[in-house]
C-alpha cells in the first residue's frame, strides 16, 4: 500500500501527500535541521547530499547540492518565505542545471493526523509547459542527471 | 503500436525525455536542440522523428526552419512520468521514515 498520492491539479499546481507515523513536530524539524534533512532527501540509491545550508527563517536562503558518486550532480536554491512551527512552510525554489529553471512555489503543510502527522505540499509553477518540463527532466536526481550530461558535461 | 505505447517508447530515451524538457521551455528549431544536447544534427533530428512519430511533438514551418513545440500530447504524455517521480519521493519518505522513527528512539531514550 502506497501512502503516497501524487497529483496535477489545474494547469499549474502539483500536489503530493503522504501520511507519517510521527507528530507534525518531528517531520517539521526533519524538514529545517540539515543533519536530519542530509539523512533521507536523497532521490535514488547512490545519491548523497553533501551540502545542505538552510536558514529556517522568513527571507533565509538554502541551497542543497547533491552528487551521485560517478562525477554527476546539480544543486538546488531557494528562500523561505514563510515558517509557522511546526504546521507550514512556504519557501521558493529553483534547479540549477546549470541554468536555473522556473522558480518553484512551495507550500508544505503538517497537519495532526490521529497520533501522526498529514504532510501536504502544494507546488505552483509560473505555467503548464514548466510544469511538464520539471516532471519530466526534474525533482527526480536520476533523470536530473541524465539531462545534466546532456546539457554539455559528458 | 498504439498512440500511448508509442509515446511510452518515445519517452523511454533520456534524450528524448530532455529534448521534450527543452521544448517546454518554448519551441526550438534542430539547430538550436543540437548545440545544447551535444550530438550530431542527424542524431537529433532521428529523436525528433520518434517523438513526431508518436505525437508528443509537432513542427511548423517558418521559411526554411522547421521549428518544433510539444504537441498537447506531449504535455500530457509526460504527466504520465508522475508516475517515476512518484517512486522517487516514495523512497526518500521511506528514508524519512527511518530518520522520524531514530528521532522518537533517541527522544525516549532521554526521558
Amino acid at each position: 500500500m502506497s501512502k503516497l498520492t501524487l497529483k496535477t491539479e489545474g494547469d499549474t499546481h502539483i500536489i503530493v501527500t503522504r501520511r507519517f507515523a510521527a507528530p507534525p513536530e518531528a517531520v517539521y524539524r526533519a524538514h529545517t535541521d540539515p543533519k536530519l534533512i542530509q539523512k533521507w532527501l536523497l532521490g535514488p540509491e547512490g545519491w548523497t547530499m553533501p551540502v545542505c545550508n538552510i536558514e529556517p527563517k522568513a527571507g533565509g536562503k538554502f541551497r542543497y547540492e547533491w552528487k551521485n558518486g560517478k562525477g554527476g550532480g546539480f544543486h538546488i536554491t531557494g528562500e523561505f518565505v514563510e515558517l509557522e512551527p511546526f504546521s507550514r512552510i512556504v519557501h521558493i525554489e529553483r534547479m540549477h542545471l546549470p541554468d536555473a529553471t522556473p522558480d518553484n512555489h512551495v507550500e508544505t503543510r503538517f497537519d495532526a493526523d490521529g497520533t501522526g502527522t498529514l504532510m501536504t505540499i502544494r507546488m505552483t509553477l509560473p505555467d503548464t509547459q514548466t510544469r511538464a518540463g520539471m516532471l519530466a527532466s526534474g525533482m527526480e536526481p536520476g533523470m536530473e542527471a541524465s539531462y545534466v550530461r546532456l546539457e554539455g558535461m559528458i | 503500436m498504439n498512440s500511448l505505447d508509442a509515446a511510452f517508447s518515445a519517452l523511454a530515451d533520456p534524450t528524448r525525455r530532455a529534448i521534450l524538457a527543452r521544448l517546454a521551455k518554448g519551441e526550438a528549431t534542430v539547430n538550436e536542440l543540437t548545440k545544447p544536447f551535444e550530438m550530431t544534427q542527424p542524431a537529433i533530428s532521428q529523436h525528433l522523428k520518434v517523438l513526431e512519430d508518436a505525437g508528443l511533438i509537432v513542427r511548423r514551418v517558418e521559411g526554411a526552419k522547421r521549428p518544433r513545440r510539444l504537441a498537447n500530447a506531449g504535455i500530457a504524455a509526460m504527466d504520465q512520468w508522475l508516475a517515476m517521480l512518484r517512486k522517487a519521493l516514495e523512497k526518500n519518505y521511506d528514508r524519512l521514515d527511518g530518520v522520524l522513527a531514530e528521532m522518537e528512539l533517541k527522544k525516549g531514550e532521554k526521558r
